[in-house]
């Protein structure tokens, strides 16, 4: 018996067996003496905490205070504000190269898939900071324009991808019907790609999530930058351990809502009958012929 | 096309920042994603306990924050070092996250019967690991460990705006000396095209050498 079956976390990969007693006791010392390390670990950075005073009342005092905590929320809020507008914009200009690269016209179809490589291929905050210092925009818009082009030209190849894996069986039928190119995209493809894409997408916006982060670095009033301005206080003693600590719970909790939502949304749709098409079997529930 | 010849040892410096960052990131980063990895893979529950929630916390963290954290905060401590170091600590950190997860789906294509074959001879989980499974998954990891290292490549561009050399860090001294804001920043786009189609050429040849179709 390969450990595969009876051990949950090696699926398709027989690396050892289904160890004995024996083996068991070895791995329950390991167990023990590597917890024993971790904890030692976490202890000497709880003591390295202590000894260069991170627990002062004075560092933590500040977020008592109302308008502290304030400053704290407006930062999250505009770090959510950011996150909505380039979520929905790159979602539609996802949208628009997707059609653009899926198009019959040569020409459009060469500046859709241009457009994508060449946004692909730059870092985000190249993008972020030329059009914040090179085209003078307000921190915001040049955040959520960066944000967009990059994230955008992910979706658009997230999307194409996901309207050719549509099985050719749909769109022929479409076609057979008499629809239209527009109509079997919208009516027909689109409907069944999207689902199977959903957690793709998500998982897209998650990246799009963390950087709105990189607005900290244009001055853009989100969550990290209302935390550097606490850190840097000095009536309350350069509070900068605090903030992190404070700070990074609440990002990194957020990121992994979201990326927790895509494999849901993945486990999902594997049950789901309306996205069979888009992965191996040729037709959905509405089907009304046998097979294919 | 002025900017770039009367700069170019400007230029230079920033591209080799962004070069040697790359680099050692990347070294770290494979390392540490091995290392991962196998800790993902093991028999011993807190491995894999630890392993998991390396790799979770790191993919949801913004890089940005992990800049902010390792960059001004490490220093509260008492550990000074330069900020380059702090830079390819951070990167190799984040990415080797991703790399671990490229690591683990590259196990899982190798087929069972291997891993199987392997045990019924007798091997031992490092042996099985090291000599039957992960030559093999090493084939089908080349594109994704490549893609992600492209990614670590533009990721640092980040460390130039927290002041390490660093090729989009150029700017800064070139907008102060009047230079035209947008060929500046067209020529470190070509620099960061030159380094992550670099990077694309060479695991593309890799994937020639080594990749082969089962």
């Amino acid at each position: 018996m390969t450990a595969h079956a009876l051990h949950g976390d090696t699926r398709s990969t027989a690396l050892y067996d289904y160890p004995g007693p024996k083996a068991r006791r070895r791995h329950f010392y390991y167990g023990i003496l590597s917890t024993a390390l971790i904890l030692l670990l976490l202890g000497w950075l709880l003591y390295l905490l202590f000894d260069t005073e991170q627990f002062t009342a004075a560092k933590w005092s500040p977020f008592t205070y109302e308008g502290i905590q304030e400053l704290l929320l407006r930062g999250l809020g505009n770090t959510l504000k950011a996150f909505a507008y380039a979520s929905v914009f790159s979602l539609l200009l996802g949208a628009v190269l997707a059609a653009g690269r899926l198009s019959v016209h040569r020409p459009l179809r060469w500046i859709a898939t241009l457009c994508v490589e060449f946004f692909r291929a730059m870092p985000v905050l190249v993008m972020i900071f030329f059009i914040f210092v090179a085209l003078k925009v307000q921190p915001l818009p040049a955040l959520v324009a960066g944000l967009t082009l990059y994230n955008g030209s992910v979706l658009a190849e997230v999307f194409r991808t996901g309207i050719n894996a549509v099985d050719r069986g749909q769109r022929e039928a479409a076609y057979a019907l008499g629809m239209r190119k527009t109509q079997v995209t919208t009516y027909v493809l689109a409907p069944q790609a999207l689902r199977a894409m959903l957690p793709t997408i998500i998982s897209q916006l998650v990246v799009a999530l963390k950087d709105t982060s990189l607005g900290y670095l244009i001055t853009y009033e989100e969550f990290l930058h209302a935390g550097k301005l606490i850190a840097s206080n000095l009536d309350y003693d350069l509070p900068f351990i605090p903030v992190v600590m404070i700070i990074s719970p609440i990002y990194i909790g957020m990121c992994m809502l979201l990326s927790w939502f895509a494999t849901w949304v993945a486990r999902y749709e594997r049950h789901s009958l309306k996205t069979e098409a888009v992965t191996v079997a040729p037709a959905g529930e509405e089907t009304v012929l046998p097979g294919r | 096309m002025k900017v770039l010849t009367d700069n170019f040892a400007l230029y230079g410096e920033g591209f080799l920042g962004t070069v040697q960052l790359t680099v050692y990131a990347s070294l770290l980063a494979l390392v540490l994603g091995f290392l991962m990895a196998s800790f993902r893979v093991a028999p011993v529950g807190s491995f894999r306990v630890f392993g998991t929630v390396w790799v979770t916390v790191l993919r949801n963290t913004p890089l940005t924050l992990l800049f902010f954290a390792v960059l001004l905060g490490l220093p509260r401590f008492g550990l000074v070092l330069p900020f380059q170091v702090f830079a390819v600590l951070a990167l190799g950190c984040y990415t080797s996250a991703f790399i671990c997860e490229v690591l683990r789906s590259g196990i899982n294509t190798v087929p069972t019967g291997q891993g199987e074959a392997a045990r019924s001879l007798g091997m031992s989980f490092g042996q099985t690991l090291g000599s039957v499974v992960l030559p093999q998954a090493f084939r089908s990891v080349i594109p994704p460990i490549g893609s992600t290292l492209i990614a670590l490549a533009k990721n640092s561009a980040i460390a130039g705006a927290f002041s390490v050399t660093e090729l989009l860090g150029t700017y800064k001294t070139l907008n102060e000396l009047g230079y035209s804001i947008v060929w500046t920043f067209v020529w470190i786009a070509v620099g960061y095209l030159i380094i992550t189609l670099s990077i694309s050429l060479l695991f593309h040849v890799l994937e020639k050498r080594y990749g082969v179709a089962r």
